[in-house]
């Protein structure tokens, strides 16, 4: 039973990360970011190629040296993520919805078979495994990789949580996310708000695809898809568009899964989360925190 | 959710060449050319492979049909549309192989399944707004793929196989190649007729007023969710039937040709070739899944090039290559002058 | 003779503001009602709960004696009404003459079977649509292309096909909002003139409407809304002169301004 609240714990941060990125963005423009799995991908690429262009890592600073690879593909995976709205979104921010979410797939599959193009479409290994001593706690089997993963994502949470409410940027997105044309007026630079949202969306993604990747060992040109999924069922439970909704949803979806996984068997697992979505959406779409908009004619 | 008409803007303009391929596609005649160069076209070249190329073409072409009801007319972004062809060939293969009968009996079973499978999937989702229709429909998607993964009866990740052809009339068996090509050619074309045909009714003005703006369509009392379903059924019995000719083109049924990059293609057909336009649609299908056949070196390379090209299609064009048809005949007119207006031409 | 329209003590709350606080009022045959007000009064919002687009929080709605209170917009309009919008939503991609077969859409006459067979019903029915679609435009004197998406035309032009759509309905009840905004003045005249054929119809019309002159010329009756409810009713005779009416749309008469109320 601990067992699957800690598994459950452990997947679920992954998710929250990755939802973050999700529900910011469409907080902030109204766009589910299809391509937002991808980029989560994409972080683990990048962490791959850095890795093996390092040319392989000395034990003893395997953590160190995963830090800071870590950091380098938040860096870079995000600037992708800016690109990516720079070229595809923001020419289409006026356009009806179904050609802005028809952009999102072709960015996803942009990403996908442009990855698989150069790196190959066989699943890759991940230079860097994170081994370390398991512990008991609570009758459940922990692992000191699953800790520090954990705490390093809980930290990046912290720190977009904080950023969110302490700096004017994230006054501004709290803003933009209400009223995009009072923002507008009262002076706040909606593109440059734009553009940091995305970077730090796609970032936090990235980080999480990173650890996947050193976490799981193998990396694949499709890891995002399903992923890209699961953040969104994330985000649609915890309330699409609200941080704290993105975190709780993350969670709720990895203990969703660990019990489920238990009770049906492990190739149910994504159906389950899926069945969790659907039922979301027709039950409450709102999600656990979300807020009511109501819309004037 | 809808746009407000800006009559301030200046209607796009098109250059000379391209306006002049748009009126020979735009032709009456167009249809009946396709169709005869469907059917000469084993007489070109009739290897087996060719053969099987164009059979699977054809059946693209219908699925193209399909996805356009519900994407094109209505505006509903199906991202799992592969699901319903999914449901399709495992009830034709399943029914036939369990009790031995050529698949052609197994179509009412069919158009069972898929319009309850329309139903299933509809019911919960077409009340929400487009973006979530489409990630739920993707997640349908993949419901439906991984339960046929996992169930005994579908036969696993194997899936079905050895499954019966599609009619046996004493020594005449449908199942040699160049004979199922010309019976699918021929299904295809009376799907996609019937499906231009609908697009041309009053069932058609309601996709496409829901399309353009659902709560205008509301006020004239249309019911939105009604007329979202019928599309949505509509496009399952064409996935459905393109699942039987599947079912028929490989004797085997398995997850994996039910992937999600299956209902992008089709997608791809539908946005690229002009989303509402049959004709463009089934160009589009046409290029999609030949163009592939002609690079077959370059698999990772084609699928990166469908990505971007979409992403640019949407930025600049978004209407797609051959977009629908603006325009009608006017009481006593030609159609030429309202053809060259909806063009952007000057008179 | 039973109103068409009976609105009974509606209301309708957003958050904590109300948005309509308590509306009544009636419409019959025949009858051209205007609801004015200064902007924020309710007037769209009580249109949107007739319409079934917003569900009251209280009060009902009657359409020919029948309760249509919280139904949804299709059934509604079923019911007998139809309406134009504030800031005109036609279909934009879509030809002038599809747009007015949108409101025919109910008359029905033809199913999907139909029109995979082309049967002869279906091309019978089809020329009825076409037929009256040019009818109804016709009645609005729309000049221009008929064959055309309706983003290519004029605003004047487009505000007649609304309308046109909204009569093909052929509903007892019609809802005007702001049917004269942008309209330049020969345009106004014109849209009176198609107001009284159509009252000569048989249909009510209730128009939301800012400019004053037009409202003095054409209404048998007017309702002045302020803060969600109906502030005064009557003649235009009446409501020129109700000192409540100038309260609201002037304030306070401290500075011995008149004005002719051109809001």
């Amino acid at each position: 039973m601990t067992q699957l609240i800690w598994d459950g714990l452990f997947v679920g941060s992954f998710y929250a990360l990755i939802a973050l990125g999700y529900s910011m963005v469409y907080g902030i423009i109204k766009l589910l970011n299809f391509a937002h799995g991808d980029i989560y991908m994409l972080g683990a690429f990048i962490g791959f190629a850095l890795l093996t262009s390092m040319g392989g890592i000395p034990a003893s600073l395997s953590l160190g040296a995963l830090l800071l690879v870590l950091l380098a593909s938040m860096l870079l995976t995000g600037t992708a993520g800016v690109i990516i709205e720079r070229l595809a979104y923001r020419p289409l921010r006026g356009a009806p919805r179904l050609a802005v979410l028809i952009t999102a797939v072709g960015v996803s599959f942009s990403l996908e078979y442009g990855v698989s193009a150069v790196a190959g479409p066989n699943p890759r290994a991940f230079p860097v495994r994170l081994e370390g001593g398991v512990f008991d706690v609570l009758g459940a089997r922990v692992s000191l990789p699953q800790i520090v993963l954990m705490l390093i994502a809980a930290g990046l949470m912290i720190a977009l949580n904080s950023y969110i409410q302490k700096t004017s940027t994230g006054r501004a997105m709290r803003s933009i996310a209400l009223d995009t044309n009072a923002s507008l007026l009262m002076g706040i630079n909606v593109n440059a708000v734009i553009t940091r949202t995305f970077f730090i969306g796609s970032a936090l993604a990235g980080a999480a695809g990173v650890m996947a990747g050193a976490y799981y060992g193998k990396i694949d040109f499709l890891m995002g898809f399903i992923i890209g999924l699961k953040a969104f069922t994330a985000a649609v439970i915890g309330g699409i568009g609200n941080i704290k909704g993105a975190m709780l949803g993350g969670l709720v979806l990895g203990f969703v899964e660990a019990f489920g996984t238990e009770w049906f068997g492990g190739q149910w697992r994504d159906v389950f989360a899926f069945a969790v979505l659907i039922l979301f959406l027709t039950l409450r779409p709102t999600g656990i925190l979300g807020e009511r908009v109501t819309e004037r004619m | 959710m809808s746009e407000n008409v800006d009559s301030t803007q200046a209607p796009r303009k098109i250059g000379p060449p391209l306006s002049r391929i748009s009126r020979l596609f735009e032709s009456k005649q167009l249809g009946w050319v396709a169709l005869g160069g469907a059917l000469l076209a084993p007489f070109v070249t009739a290897t087996p492979y060719s053969l099987n190329v164009m059979t699977t073409a054809a059946i693209f072409v219908l699925l193209a049909s399909g996805l356009n009801i519900v994407v094109g007319y209505c505006g509903l972004l199906d991202l799992g549309y592969i699901a319903f062809m999914a449901v399709g060939a495992y009830t034709a293969g399943i029914l036939s192989k369990s009790f031995d009968l050529p698949l052609i009996f197994t179509i009412p079973a069919v158009l069972v399944m898929t319009i309850l499978a329309g139903l299933i999937i509809g019911a919960p989702t077409l009340r929400l707004r487009s973006d979530y229709l489409a990630i739920v429909t993707l997640g349908f998607g993949e419901i439906t793929r991984i339960t046929a993964n996992n169930l005994t009866i579908t036969g696993g990740p194997s899936g079905i196989f050895g499954i019966p052809g599609l009619l046996t009339i004493g020594r005449f068996d449908v199942q040699q190649p160049a004979v199922l090509y010309y019976v699918t050619v021929l299904v295809v074309a009376l799907f996609v007729l019937a499906s231009a045909r609908l697009g041309k009714s009053r069932l058609g003005r309601a996709w496409r007023f829901v399309r353009e703006d659902e709560d205008a369509a509301e006020a004239m009392g249309i019911h939105t969710y009604k007329v979202k379903l019928l599309a949505y059924i509509f496009g399952a019995i064409w996935g459905g039937c393109g699942g039987v000719l599947f079912a028929a083109h490989l004797s085997a049924v398995s997850p994996q040709s039910f992937i999600f990059l299956q209902s992008a293609l089709v997608l791809m057909a539908v946005v690229l070739g002009g989303m509402g336009n049959m004709r463009g649609v089934v160009i589009g299908a046409l290029v999609i899944s030949l163009l592939p056949e002609l690079l077959r070196d370059l698999a990772a390379q084609r699928y990166l090039a469908f990505g971007l090209l979409l992403v640019i299609v949407m930025v600049f064009r978004p209407q797609g290559f051959w977009p629908a048809r603006g325009y009608e005949r006017d009481r006593g007119s030609d159609g030429a002058d309202e053809a060259a207006v909806a063009r952007g031409e000057s008179r | 003779m039973t109103a068409i329209l009976e609105v009974k003590d509606l209301q309708i709350a957003f958050g904590g503001v109300k948005a309509v606080d308590g509306l009544s009022f009636s419409a019959h045959e025949r009858e051209i009602i205007a609801v004015i007000g200064p902007n924020g009064a309710g007037k769209t919002s009580a249109f949107n709960c007739i319409t079934g687009f917003y569900k009251p929080t209280s009060g009902s709605v009657l359409l020919n004696g029948l309760d249509t209170t919280g139904k949804r917009p299709a059934d509604i309009a079923a019911a007998g009404v139809s309406r134009t919008f504030q800031n005109l939503r036609l279909f934009p991609d879509l030809t002038v003459l599809d747009n007015v077969r949108a409101g025919m859409h109910l008359y029905g006459g033809q199913n999907w079977a139909d029109a995979i067979l082309h049967t002869p019903r279906f091309k019978r029915s089809e020329a009825m649509y076409t037929e009256e679609a040019h009818h109804w435009l016709d009645f609005v004197s729309f000049e221009g292309a008929r064959g055309v998406p309706v983003r290519n035309l004029s605003y004047g032009q487009q505000k007649r096909v609304e309308i046109a759509r909204a009569l093909a309905r052929k509903a007892d009840l019609l809802l005007l909002d702001e049917p004269a905004a942008g309209l330049n003045y020969s345009e106004k005249q014109q849209l009176l003139a198609l107001c009284r054929r159509i009252r000569d119809l048989g249909t009510a019309i209730v128009l939301i409407e800012h400019d004053m002159g037009l409202v003095m010329e054409l209404s048998e009756r007017i309702i002045v809304m302020n803060f969600g409810r109906e502030i005064a009713v009557g003649t235009p005779a009446e409501v020129k002169a109700n000192p409540a009416v100038i309260e609201a749309y002037l304030g306070k008469d401290d500075e011995g301004v008149q004005s002719n109320g051109d809001a």
